[in-house]
């Protein structure tokens, strides 16, 4: 692993040419806290720290996974991703550009090429506005000119599998599956080069899902954008991303390629995700990793790694006190914040084979 | 509850409970559904949200009953314990839970029924319960309803249950408000209420699906466990075939209010004979099988109202397209048993085609 | 539902999803649609439908001028009770309708032909009360229309400033709404035509501030919502301006509840502005307002009810009809809000 200059956060995907290329979104340190208000008067009587600590690097044509349970932070990093959260601390980078900082032109220069698609297929179309305006405005917003919005819009609205007709009609005469599709047309409109997805597919039914998610999929690989992926489900995750970064209680946790989180997980966390996922498949054998207890106020997170009140290796002394580190385990790329697997407390680590050398 | 100790225990439940030990090793299934037709007479046209379903749950049974929204598993069980509101009715149909028509029972029968013999969980579990009284006291009542027991003696035996049902520092937990609950302590909490009862049938509506897969594992682990120690029949109305597969014995698949498919669980997984289970579970992605394409049943679930006397799955099927087959748009094939204990609607499989019983005109309109 | 061959293409699958509904055109038309669909709705417009056609052609329809003194040219006294010809002349000849005319001209009901008619008798300074009745209807209609238009535009401008943008802004905006909330609003609007002379003009403008605070919240709780939904999430992910999000998004989708306040509204300052000029506070006395009208003949109302019967009427007619169409309108508009 290539560590000169700034450090990258887990090695690119060697994806299709093989050959290590620079980060298209760099994030270091983001921190991002919610007042809490309470009391009589509505004082602020705490901060959740949604995100609180994040260095990610998305390279440009992967896909990458975000994911965790409900609370974790992941739709708030998507949104600073795209600056559309400013960030209490920290930093993201664009291209080279300081999203946090772009003003005027070069903001909107950065908006053109940053998109987000909702997940609430309902509430993420204007229900006063036909179809067609909602896509056009992004186009108006970056001053094409009218009778090339029209020709845009048509082709947007064909690239998703809708017909060109479809843009004089208003939101309420479609179905979930369709409003999922303008929503994703609307992004892809002005031609974005990295587009967060927030959930796209958990508002629709089963057999919408799979539409949407081959959609996107041939979307992506069709027209070149970086995508990342937010989502709960970590089987859409599988099928769709090259790499996948888990969250929990506003830290990414895991950060890995496909093959290392879902083939050889490092975080006890993601072992217990992933064995709690019920499979269709009845042949296959239940060996769950069973948590115990339930995930901790985001409010107070627990002292030391945040995991251990529910870790089922956590060790007293070490776990319950000293902060772990996102650090690289024995396969170059895959990252994990955990003191018995990555960190430095390997020997405490119970299913650890004593053979294993020290890389 | 002011009236608890005058109310003696309430006469339904004792012979059920008490005098029918035999019948009940005797008799069948113990919930066989029979033709049930439930329809909503909307402005817009009657939506036959279940049109035809014959069902049986087995005692000790977990049954599995999957579909999408819209595909009438929710409603089927709301009929069964007869909660359909206006402008929905049940047109058409039997009910014999344990051997007594359902839909014969006077609404204080029914009433009694459904929190001593059938419980039921619902997908939201905070908004289930009463956000005005304690979670202890809402499984207390339950006590004091069924059983007459007072309110000192219902408060303990909730505590009981609470711990039972997993619940740590279930002193504090009882004495929580919903809102103080997380999703899975308030599931939990409803789980409680409804084995209050000490029921025959539980019924799940989705009862995982606004929980983390985490705490999904743990609800799920325990109406495992729950369902194993009390020898409860288990109903589990879900989209999720993971779920079913993990849990369940028997599964039957709904779409567009009729049972498309039933089987036992590995036979339905294995060897899905229905192009709609074919296509469902093709179209979810699974942990640890990767797959170029997710497959796709195009279209959407067809609009209930005014529909044709034909297979409701035909505008959506492949597999109709590849057969050349003709008459399934042209009448409505039945449910049939072409494996032991495989049943399945399909031209693909049988030929037999079902009679739509007339159901009186009067009867259909309000 | 046809069932002809399946596109079973990945492409085609959207295409295969056919729309939801069929109805067309935009969402304010189906909701104006929805409220007609209520009979009492389509009540109170058909009451505002006479009302503004009374208004709009008072001149042609009415026998007298607004201001015309009747005494010296017809020799009546002031306040003569309703003169109403029962023969005319385009009653068909049915027995039993001339009958019926003989019997009532004998019991006082009617009043003979040689006598003008006045339909609604005349008022104390010998004005025929009937053509003022429908003069009436243009000040009134007029006056609070131009009351709750001031008070939308001004209410729905701070409202959203202050939803939009929040903060400072939202802080003292709403600080100053709630200190005119705090007032009763008659007393305010007292207060205000006192100090800035009574008229009409004066009275319009109080019982509009009084309002303002009303649409303000309205629009600001409206657009604390709206502000939040994803579709403007996406304008901004787009790149468009502040500007344009609200007028564009968040205006168009605050305007439902507004739209009902405003109509609900109507029937208040209806009312405020009757009130006020029942106090001697609109209008000089010479212009036909119900509430004045309705005001100066008060002491006759046991020796001529028909000069406080017939405006009271008019008032609460007109009350009536923006309530009507108001609740119409309310239950219209919130499900669609709702779902």
């Amino acid at each position: 692993m290539s560590a000169e200059g700034t450090p990258s956060v887990g090695a690119p995907a060697t994806r299709r040419d093989g050959q290590e290329r620079a980060p298209l979104v760099s994030a270091r340190g983001l921190v991002k806290a919610f007042p809490v208000r309470g009391g009589a008067f509505g004082q602020v009587v705490g901060h959740v720290r949604a995100v609180d600590g994040v260095d990610l690097d998305i390279f440009p044509g992967e896909v990458l996974g975000l994911v965790g349970e409900s609370g974790c932070g992941k739709s708030t990093l998507g949104r600073l991703l795209l600056g559309l959260l400013p960030a209490d601390e920290g930093t993201v980078l664009f291209d080279g550009v300081d999203v946090g900082r772009a003003r005027g032109r070069e903001l909107a220069a950065l908006r053109r090429q940053m998109q987000i698609v909702f997940q609430d297929p309902y509430s993420s179309l204007d229900p006063r506005a036909t179809i067609g305006d909602s896509i056009a405005e992004g186009l108006r917003a970056h001053g094409v000119p009218r009778a090339r919005r029209e020709q845009k819009v048509r082709e947007a609205l064909e690239l998703v599998g809708l017909e060109a007709d479809h843009a004089r009609r208003y939101p309420h005469q479609f179905s979930g599956g369709q409003r999922q599709r303008v929503g994703i047309a609307r992004a892809l409109a002005v031609e974005p080069r990295f587009l967060v997805a927030d959930e796209p597919v958990s508002a629709l039914d089963v057999s919408i899902q799979s539409q949407i998610l081959n959609l996107l999929r041939d979307l992506q690989e069709q027209l070149d954008f970086t995508l990342v992926f937010v989502a709960h489900d970590l089987a859409v995750v599988e099928h769709l991303c090259d790499r996948v970064a888990v969250m929990y209680l506003g830290r990414v946790v895991e950060l890995g390629t496909r093959d290392q989180v879902f083939g050889a997980p490092l975080h006890p966390y993601t072992e217990a995700l992933l064995s709690a996922i019920p499979v269709p498949d009845p042949d296959r054998p239940r060996r769950r990793v069973r948590l115990s207890g339930e995930m901790p106020s985001p409010l107070h997170p627990p002292s030391g790694c945040r995991f251990h009140t529910r870790c089922p290796i956590a060790v007293e002394g070490v776990c319950d006190t000293e902060v772990p580190a996102l650090l690289p385990g024995d396969d170059p790329g895959h990252v994990a914040e955990c003191h018995l697997r990555t960190g430095a407390h390997r020997d405490l680590d119970p299913g650890r084979a004593p053979a294993a050398p020290d890389a | 509850m002011t009236g608890a100790p005058a109310d003696p225990v309430p006469p339904a439940t004792a012979p059920g409970g008490e005098a029918a030990p035999d019948d009940r090793t005797a008799a069948g299934p113990l919930l066989d559904v029979r033709g049930l037709r439930t329809w909503f007479f909307t402005s817009g046209g009657v939506v036959k949200a279940v049109d035809g379903v014959d069902l049986t749950v087995g005692r000790g049974e977990v049954l599995g009953l999957v579909g999408e929204s819209g595909s009438g598993k929710s409603v089927t069980f709301l009929s069964v314990m007869r909660l359909v509101d206006a402008p929905g009715r049940i047109v058409d149909g039997e009910i014999l839970f344990d051997g007594r028509d359902l839909r014969t029972l006077s609404d204080a029968e029914m009433r009694d029924l459904r929190g001593s013999r059938i419980g039921m969980i619902f997908q939201q579990p905070i908004s289930s319960l009463n956000p005005a009284y304690r979670a202890g006291f809402q499984i207390a009542e339950v006590f004091e309803a069924h059983e007459g027991l007072k309110r000192k003696a219902g408060w303990a035996r909730a505590k009981e249950l609470l711990a039972r049902v997993g619940i740590g520092d279930a002193e504090r937990r009882a004495r929580a408000y919903p809102h103080e609950l997380s999703g899975g302590q308030a599931q939990r909490v409803m789980i409680a209420m409804a084995l209050a009862g000490h029921p025959d049938l539980l019924v799940a509506d989705e009862p995982t699906t606004a929980l983390d897969v985490t705490i999904q594992a743990q609800i799920l682990d325990l109406i495992a466990d729950l369902q194993r120690d009390l020898g409860t029949s288990v109903v589990l109305i879900t989209h999720d075939l993971g779920i079913v597969a993990e849990i369940c014995d028997r599964v039957a698949v709904m779409y567009a209010g009729q049972i498309v498919e039933e089987a036992p669980t590995r036979p339905l997984f294995l060897e899905p004979k229905h192009p709609y289970t074919q296509g469902l579970i093709g179209s979810v992605p699974v942990i640890g099988q990767r797959r170029e394409r997710l497959a796709v049943i195009p279209g959407r679930v067809p609009n209930l109202v005014d529909l044709p006397v034909a297979c409701r799955f035909a505008p959506r099927c492949s597999a109709r397209v590849e057969h050349g087959l003709t008459q399934c748009t042209e009448a409505l094939p039945a449910l049939v048993e072409v494996e032991p204990g495989h049943k399945v609607r399909c031209f693909l499989h049988s030929d037999a085609v079902e009679a739509v019983p007339e159901v009186p005109v009067e009867v259909g309109r309000r | 539902m046809a069932v002809e061959e399946i596109p079973l293409g990945e492409q085609q699958a959207g295409d295969a999803e056919p729309a939801l509904q069929l109805e067309r055109g935009g969402l304010w038309r189906q909701a104006l649609r929805q409220t007609f669909r209520k009979r009492s709705a389509v009540a109170g417009g058909v009451i505002l439908g006479l009302l503004l056609f009374i208004a709009l052609f008072a001149p042609v329809i009415a026998p007298y001028g607004e201001r015309e003194v009747l005494i010296a040219t017809e020799g009546l006294r002031p306040r003569a009770e309703p003169c109403i010809h029962l023969s005319v002349d385009w009653i068909p000849d049915v027995p039993v309708l001339s009958r019926a005319e003989s019997f009532l001209e004998a019991n006082g009901f009617s009043c003979p032909s040689d006598r003008p008619q006045h339909l609604m008798g005349l008022d104390g300074n010998g004005r025929d009360v009937f053509s003022r009745i429908l003069y009436g209807a243009r000040t009134s209609l007029v006056a609070s229309v131009g009351a709750v238009g001031f008070a939308v535009v001004c209410g729905t401008v701070l409202g959203l400033v202050a939803g939009f943008f929040g903060g400072r802004i939202d802080n003292v905006v709403m600080r100053v709404m709630d200190v005119l909330l705090a007032f009763p609003a008659l007393l305010l609007a007292i207060a205000i035509v006192t100090a800035r002379g009574p008229g009409l003009f004066n009275a319009v403008l109080a019982v509009s501030v009084v309002t303002i605070p009303v649409y303000a919240r309205v629009i600001r709780s409206r657009v604390l919502s709206v502000r939040e939904q994803d579709f403007v999430a996406a304008d901004r992910a787009l790149g468009v301006s502040n500007a344009r999000i609200l007028v564009h998004r968040v205006l168009p989708n605050s305007l439902t509840p507004l739209v009902v306040q405003a109509t609900l509204g109507m029937a208040t300052a209806v009312l405020e502005l009757a009130a006020l000029s029942f106090f001697g506070l609109a209008g000089d006395p010479d212009t036909a307002e119900w509430g004045r009208m309705l005001s100066v003949e008060r002491n006759q109302l046991f020796t001529s009810p028909h000069l406080v019967f017939y405006p009271g009427l008019m008032i609460m007619l007109n009350v009536l009809a923006f309530n009507l169409i108001g609740d119409g309108l309310r239950d219209a508009l919130d499900p669609r809000l709702n779902s």
